[in-house]
């Protein structure tokens, strides 16, 4: 995956560019909206990383000059506001997913993940397919070696997300936010019983565990 | 040698002039210097020129009058003198002449031969070539009978008679000079009362406004010198600046919350949040004194990475509090279904609940609209659900079946979100404080968290134009957040 950095702070980027590289990435680096500008013009990326307070050019006018230019790379914005409105604006700019800071770097990577796979184009799919569990889209069907498993829409939905994402990382904000649409911090972890639920119905009585705790990270759905 | 332009040293030395005069006038030309004074001076100006404008008219209206009046007089008596000459000829003219000018306050008449000499009437000396041609005249005259001999104005008509005579007659314009003079002097006056009594006016009005507003400056420059509690001056008299008084007050009432939330927050975060960071940084440096081995320091950076990933979360929620109790305009309002956000809520921490052995009820049958912020609200209720969740499963009163009811509903114009729980609740004395930032009672020491929850959930409701009400819930504790259906109030400047 080939990702552009465009953040001002020069100790920042080059931290998460090595963490990129560091797990197989290519990441380039552009220190201000200008150039960051040119760098996307000029290459392909997967995804690009924008910070929203810029010199020369803000991330959210970069965005908005990329997207009337049509350029669709996913954009992840990052940012020190975390307010609603803010995340609102951000998005509403042109931005596809939105981390305030400070992150943590298995978020990040989480979420830059899921925005290069959103783009790879898994979200058409009717029925997804993990090892022998299978999610069919239209009818709301989950199944497990050919029986079925009844769940909450809320459970439907929850392990839709992590299907759709099978094989990455998935965070607690991101399912948070996905599928509640929550954009705060419940103080008590609430998603792991959500998740011990949601695994006691897939999991249990089969020998082979398909979802499985990222320890310091999230969730992530497999086979193996 | 080059002249100095005269304008530039008439300009210096006018300048020169107007610093002497301030120096020399201090607090007086402060006083002209007021915007009262000078509207004083502009009105002053209109009005004086007002009047002298209606004196002006009304005097040369007067005195058109006065001559036109003379000039029928004159016009009648020539006519009715020309009629006797032609009826009776020139004896009688000379009779009838004669015997008007005897009487007092008659008109002036004078009858001569072509050559000039006189037959008959009571003028004595008259202007110069008078007498030469027909027509209109204001010439001076000296009549017959003053002895004193003094010359008086007249406006006079000569006529020529057909056989060669010539009649003059005329009246004296002394009244009307006189009266034109009382109407002149009696503007004068006018005006000048009007000057000064206007500049009186001004000064006093000026100096009354002055004394206020320098009562104002004196408030406001103490407030500025760092003294938020003082507050302007005001008079209850409704006017103008009594209302702009009010509306300070009202703005400084305000800035003094603002800058106390402020402190606060400050006072809070350098004692709060200092402690946190001092535990990490032991830990750090306990790890790099007596750590053996990669595990030791793996362990070491996790458990800084977990204090840090608290303290950065202790750090939104105070943000986020700081930034609904400015209540920011920035926040946005829509209108959603507050039964809707206690579903949601509910649903969120339903396998909680039922994990720790709790029943959690949603009582919120119909829809309840309301405007806020839906995002706000829901983090509200869930922090309240959380709380009821952590204190009513692990200090559950005896007896009790650990429920927890979150209801919605609306009570007159207000819609109401509550958490009831059967848990410890909260000692009355306690309620009031309970809401303070960092405050944890006793026996919650234990639990996790961070002290902040009732405060978010406090200050959401306050943005929200509402409140947050605990109650005895007998045994237990009803939280509830109460907000106005219509959405928080937007400060309306007072008329």
């Amino acid at each position: 995956m080939r990702l552009l950095i465009v953040e001002d702070d020069r100790d920042a980027a080059d931290y998460i560019a090595r963490a990129f590289r560091e797990v197989g990435h290519i990441a380039d680096q552009a220190p201000d909206g200008e150039e960051g500008l040119a760098f996307a013009l000029d290459r392909q990326y997967d995804v690009l990383i924008i910070d929203r307070m810029l010199p020369k050019r803000d991330g959210l006018s970069l965005i908005g000059e990329l997207r009337t230019k049509g350029i669709e790379t996913p954009v992840l914005i990052l940012s020190a506001l975390g307010q609603v409105d803010d995340r609102v604006k951000g998005l509403r700019a042109g931005g596809d997913d939105y981390l305030p800071k400070p992150y943590s770097f298995s978020e990040l990577l989480a979420r830059v993940e899921a925005l290069a796979r959103r783009r790879g184009g898994r979200g058409e799919e009717t029925v997804y397919r993990v090892a022998d569990l299978e999610l069919d889209r239209l009818s709301h069907q989950v199944t497990r070696s050919k029986t079925e498993i009844v769940l909450q829409p809320r459970e439907f939905r929850l392990l839709e997300y992590l299907m759709k994402h099978a094989g990455q990382v998935v965070t607690r904000t991101m399912l948070l936010e996905n599928v509640w649409d929550y954009h705060f911090d419940p103080q008590t972890n609430v998603i792991d019983v959500h998740i011990s639920r949601l695994r006691s119905k897939i999991d249990k009585g089969f020998s082979q565990p398909l979802l499985h705790t990222i320890r310091g990270a999230g969730y992530m759905i497999r086979d193996k | 040698m080059v002249a100095e332009p005269p304008s530039r040293g008439r300009f210096s030395w006018m300048a020169a002039l107007r610093s002497w005069l301030w120096t020399r006038t201090g607090a007086l030309g402060k006083l002209f210097n007021t915007t009262a004074f000078k509207l004083t001076l502009v009105y002053l100006t209109v009005f004086a020129l007002f009047a002298a404008f209606l004196l002006g008219y009304f005097a040369w209206n007067t005195r058109r009058l006065i001559t036109e009046q003379i000039t029928r007089t004159v016009d009648a008596e020539i006519a009715g003198l020309a009629e006797q000459y032609n009826q009776g000829g020139i004896r009688r003219l000379v009779f009838i002449i004669d015997s008007r000018a005897r009487r007092p306050g008659s008109s002036l008449y004078l009858l001569t031969t072509f050559t000039g000499d006189g037959l008959a009437g009571n003028v004595g000396l008259l202007g110069e070539g008078v007498l030469e041609h027909s027509g209109w005249t204001e010439t001076v005259y000296r009549r017959l009978d003053d002895a004193e001999g003094i010359e008086h104005h007249a406006l006079v008509r000569v006529f020529q008679l057909p056989s060669g005579f010539r009649l003059l007659v005329g009246r004296d314009l002394e009244e009307r000079e006189r009266l034109y003079d009382v109407i002149l002097a009696a503007g004068q006056w006018s005006i000048a009362l009007v000057i000064v009594l206007g500049l009186a006016g001004g000064f006093f009005v000026a100096r009354r406004v002055l004394h206020r507003v320098d009562a104002m400056t004196e408030t406001s420059r103490t407030i500025m010198a760092g003294d938020l509690t003082g507050r302007l001056p005001t008079q209850g008299s409704e006017d103008e600046l009594d209302r702009l008084a009010v509306n300070l007050n009202a703005m400084l009432e305000r800035i003094e919350a603002l800058m106390r939330g402020f402190k606060e927050v400050s006072d809070n975060i350098a004692h709060d949040l200092k402690t946190p960071l001092t535990r990490m940084r032991n830990r750090a440096e306990e790890a790099l004194r007596t750590a053996r081995g990669e595990s030791d320091y793996r362990a070491a950076l996790e458990g800084t990475i977990e204090e840090s990933d608290e303290l950065i979360r202790t750090f939104n929620a105070l943000l986020m509090i700081a930034r609904a109790e400015s209540g920011q305009a920035s926040t946005p309002m829509t209108e959603f279904d507050a039964a809707d956000s206690a579903h949601g809520v509910g649903e969120l921490y339903d396998p909680l609940a039922d994990e720790k052995g709790i029943t959690l009820t949603i009582d919120a049958p119909t829809p309840t609209p309301v405007r806020g912020n839906r995002e706000l609200v829901t983090q509200a209720l869930a922090n309240l659900v959380d709380n009821a969740i952590k204190y009513a499963g692990s200090h559950r009163t005896e007896g009790m079946s650990a429920e927890i009811v979150v209801k919605a509903g609306v009570s007159g114009d207000r819609v109401l979100l509550s958490v009831s729980d059967r848990g410890p609740g909260i000692p009355e004395t306690d309620r009031a404080h309970v809401v303070d930032r960092f405050v944890r009672l006793e026996q919650s020491r234990s639990e996790p968290g961070s002290g902040l929850g009732l405060s978010l959930t406090s200050a959401v409701a306050h943005l929200h134009g509402g409140e947050l009400r605990l109650e005895d819930n007998e045994p237990g504790l009803k939280a509830t957040l109460v907000l106005p259906r219509i959405g928080p109030e937007l400060p309306q400047p007072s008329e």
